[in-house]
């Protein structure tokens, strides 16, 4: 027995706990919006958060998160529906082609900017060199993520220290 | 059996429950009313077979294309809203049940037309049993870069156009007013002079009730509204928020899972599988064994698939078990030799006597190019999910496909089913590219289904999906080309391996007195599959490469080169402007940096690129890429846009990594470590310019990938002087590097 909290809610689920996060989110959970894309890492497509750090659920064991806070695709908007700012900004930018991959870029983006809320062109691209586009959305996921950013509110000693920090 | 003719029907008719639905058919009379039962709803009308509106003048566009990302099913919905004067806040797409009736109106009608063939790599999924529906030319595909162009232009506006004047003439019957005294506008019907207006669902049932008229007034470019103007996609809320439906996402009340393992070396078949470890790991119900693989269904994906690496297989390999890659291209090149020895040339196309000229040419000059074999890797692997009712005979299919229609059948044919008594149920695709238009996922999963008593989800592993792909094809061009005292070409040679689709794609766009073109064809056991704009991948970076080539021969600058060689051609001129204009072509590069340009016609869209690459790190960077377009008139500016972004990163990644290799008959690459892709921080600015010439319209999908190989190849050959005649080009070795 593996307990999770996905979402802000608790699960039990009976699973080997070998058995990768991704498959119990998707065949045990139902949750079907993140994605089995190449199951050693490679694309992060199912990109989920653990206790609040993205990680690929295809490579990671479901005994791994006994006990942590999963946070997936279904569960980064307000609880009255309102739209993440990047959900907002992949809507207004026409990110999504085949939109397979986006669970999984989203979920890096996110965590992108809850450690990074100003990120310079370095910065995205290190946190997103992991998530694989076969549609090639590329430049509209940047632009995407900077436009977000700034719907962001930053706290002034953020602010300062990540205009402090100097480029990579 | 029915005879297709020139001339497309319209029909129309009333359903059940008070909606109406248009439809342009292939078939004369009043068809809608069979139509309407796999369509309409509660209080929903077919007006035609194209269009229906509800109680609740909801406008729903139907149409045979499916959802890859290509956007396709928003751009169709414009046409058909705006020839229908709808309002665009409250219309919806839906895609077409897979059903000969549905089949692709448009394309069979092109075909007949003489206007475009059906590809050949689609013949399987028509033929066999199914001759009569080949002889029909039935066709339900997205692919070939035709939704907009074929179905759009002759089914969704002429479709459109009919619904408006039905309900138009339905309004003045009603209202006992002449119908050339209405006006309509946002789904909704005037009468200025009596002040009297009505939706256009009010009118829908006494619309119903007419034969659509035979030539509707079509709009001109003038008078569209919607048409021309970037519209955000239907598609995409569903794809921000996980709520998306894919065909992986299926979920059957019972369902189990299964994983497969192909025999390795394609083509070849199963001598014996030990299965005894398999069958003792937990969660496995079944080991299903066929000749040419074994899948494993279990509770769970993982469990299946764990299962399957416990699997010790043999195969009978025959020859194709001990090929390697230089095998295949060494046969290339001793086939090719053989057959100009021999006078054993295939036509592709001939004009002048290419061969003559060249005794009277002051310079001739050969090339030999070269492109490895690739993969389609669509993020999402390939799946499908089966329910099968043996005892009513009865089969349901939830996958992507580029094919529905095809699949339906395939799967009927796999199961010994009638036809239509197999559904598919069409999902999202996770990325097509042309792979998910051969359904042979669909008819294994059925295979499997067949032998389960439960509904059986199959997903292939990436390795699998690497490995039993329908590959773009490796092929070896040869050219030998004349010129004349000012180092223009008067003589083209070109010999290359295999010929698929599109028939006109080694066809040179340049003005050239003497052509001939040939080809072999490969004797390998590695299948053909579609592959992103099929042949002009390898007959655009052969083409590109072989004109700079002669460009720098002549002495003379690349892109002027093309120019005097497009002279007549004012579409083609204004396209390969318009890139190097965009891309302040003539500017000075810095030291380790180069500038390439390339220019193809595909799909019916003519497209230029320049390509800017950093060759100072050791490995090409690409820092931006300039792309101009012209297909005729573009529908929805944003999401052509996104076409030709996404098919330069396609095409990118293939430039640049892309190639699959056998060893012993075997793909040696498996998943995104050995088959690399294109990522965030190698990706370029891309910088779309697109130009409405108001030519026939051409595709949008395709045509953007192409261009950029050799565009690349010759932006290295400017930095770097060292031309690169093989692809991919990240890891060879330049002077400058």
């Amino acid at each position: 027995m593996v307990a999770l909290i996905v979402n802000g809610k608790r699960e039990d689920i009976s699973v080997d706990p070998n058995q990768p996060l991704l498959w119990a989110l998707r065949e045990n959970l139902k949750l079907t919006g993140t994605k089995f894309g190449c199951g050693i890492a490679q694309c992060g497509a199912c990109t989920v958060h653990v206790d609040g750090v993205p990680v690929r659920s295809c490579s990671t064991p479901v005994g791994f998160a006994d006990g942590k806070q999963i946070t997936t695709i279904e569960g980064i908007a307000s609880a009255d529906g309102t739209l993440h700012a990047l959900q907002q900004a992949w809507i207004d930018n026409q990110v999504p082609q085949c939109g397979y991959c986006q669970s999984g870029q989203i979920m890096s983006a996110v965590a992108l900017l809850e450690t990074t809320p100003r990120p310079t062109d370095d910065d995205i691209d290190t946190a997103m060199r992991g998530n694989i586009c076969r549609c090639g959305m590329y430049t509209r996921i940047r632009k995407a993520i900077k436009e977000a950013a700034l719907t962001i509110p930053v706290l002034a000693p953020e602010t300062t220290e990540a205009e402090g920090q100097p480029d990579e | 059996m029915n005879k297709w003719t020139r001339r497309g029907f319209i029909t129309a008719g009333a359903l059940t429950g008070g909606a109406l639905v248009v439809g342009v058919a292939i078939r004369p009379g009043h068809r809608a009313p069979k139509l309407a039962g796999m369509v309409a709803g509660e209080g929903e009308m077919l007006v035609n077979t194209w269009v229906k509106i509800d109680a609740d003048n909801l406008v729903t566009a139907i149409a045979p294309h499916s959802e890859m990302g290509q956007g396709a099913p928003t751009a169709l919905t414009q046409m058909l809203a705006d020839e229908m004067d709808a309002d665009w806040e409250h219309v919806a797409f839906e895609e077409a049940p897979a059903h000969e009736d549905f089949a692709n109106y448009a394309l069979a009608r092109e075909y007949i037309a003489g206007e475009a063939t059906i590809p050949r790599f689609l013949d399987g999924t028509v033929d066999g049993v199914f001759l009569a529906l080949s002889k029909n030319m039935d066709m339900q595909i997205t692919g070939g870069s035709t939704s907009i162009r074929l179905t759009g232009q002759r089914g969704m506006r002429i479709a459109g156009a009919a619904a408006r004047e039905m309900i138009v003439k339905a309004a003045a019957k009603t209202w006992k007013v002449p119908a050339r005294e209405l006006r309509t506008e946002s789904s909704h019907v005037y009468h200025d002079a009596s002040g009297q207006s009505g939706r256009y669902a009010d009118f829908a049932e006494e619309a119903a009730k007419h034969m659509p008229p035979s030539q509707p007034k079509m709009k001109e470019a003038a008078e569209y509204r919607i048409m021309g103007k970037p519209k955000q996609r239907f598609d995409i809320p569903s794809k921000v928020d996980g709520t998306a439906k894919f065909g992986i996402d299926a979920d059957l009340p019972g369902m189990k899972y299964a994983a497969v393992m192909g025999a390795p070396v394609i083509g070849s078949t199963i001598k014996s599988v030990d299965t005894s470890a398999a069958e003792a790991m937990p969660g496995v119900i079944k080991i299903v064994q066929k000749d040419h693989f074994v899948a494993v269904v279990a509770d769970g994906y993982w469990q299946a698939q764990q299962a399957i690496y416990a699997l010790d297989a043999t195969f009978d390999e025959g020859e194709a078990g001990t090929l390697n890659q230089e095998g295949v291209y060494d046969r290339f090149r001793t086939m090719m030799s053989e057959a100009v020895e021999a006078g054993k040339e295939k036509k592709d196309i001939a004009h002048g006597n290419a061969r003559k000229a060249f005794k009277d040419s002051g310079h001739t000059v050969e090339f030999g190019y070269e492109v490895p074999f690739l993969a389609h890797a669509a993020m999402e692997p390939l799946n499908a999910t089966v329910s099968i009712d043996r005892e009513a005979g009865t089969a349901e299919v939830w996958t992507g496909s580029q094919n529905p229609l095809g699949t339906r059948n395939t799967v009927a044919e796999a199961l010994g089913f009638k036809e239509g008594n197999v559904t598919v149920h069409n999902q999202f695709l996770g990325g097509g590219f042309g792979r998910r238009a051969t359904p042979d996922y669909p008819v294994m999963a059925a295979e499997i289904a067949a032998e389960c008593d439960f509904p059986v989800k199959m997903i292939w592993s990436r390795e699998e999906d690497t490995q039993q792909d329908w590959y773009r094809l490796a092929s070896i061009s040869r050219f030998k080309i004349g010129l004349d005292d000012d180092g223009m070409p008067v003589s083209w040679d070109q010999q290359y391996v295999d010929k698929h689709d599109p028939p006109e794609a080694a066809h040179p766009i340049y003005n050239l007195p003497n052509v001939f073109v040939h080809y072999i064809e490969s004797d390998h056991h590695m299948r053909f599959g579609a592959w992103r704009s099929v042949d002009h991948t390898q007959h655009g970076f052969y083409i590109e490469s072989a004109v700079d080539e002669l460009a720098d021969t002549a002495g003379k600058d690349p892109y002027e080169y093309r120019r005097a060689l497009l002279a007549g051609k004012p579409r083609h001129i204004a396209v390969l402007d318009a890139a190097a204009k965009a891309a302040g072509w003539g500017k000075t590069m810095p030291e380790g940096q180069g500038i390439g340009i390339s220019i193809v016609e595909s799909f019916g869209t003519i497209c230029a690129q320049v390509v800017e690459v950093d060759m100072t790190g050791g490995m090409p960077r690409v820092t931006n890429v300039y792309v101009a377009a012209d297909p005729g008139f573009v529908i929805n500016p944003d999401g052509f846009t996104a076409q030709m972004e996404s098919g330069v990163i396609y095409g990118l990644t293939a430039a640049l990594y892309g190639e699959i290799t056998i060893d012993q008959g075997r793909v040696v690459q498996s998943n995104f470590h050995d088959y690399e892709i294109v990522r965030m921080d190698e990706a370029p600015e891309i910088h779309v310019t697109l130009i409405n010439s108001g030519a026939r319209l051409g595709g949008g999908g395709e045509p953007g990938t192409p261009p950029i190989a050799p565009a690349l190849a010759n932006a290295i050959f400017n930095a770097t002087g060292t031309r690169l005649r093989s692809l991919p080009l990240a890891y060879q070795d330049t002077d400058v590097a």
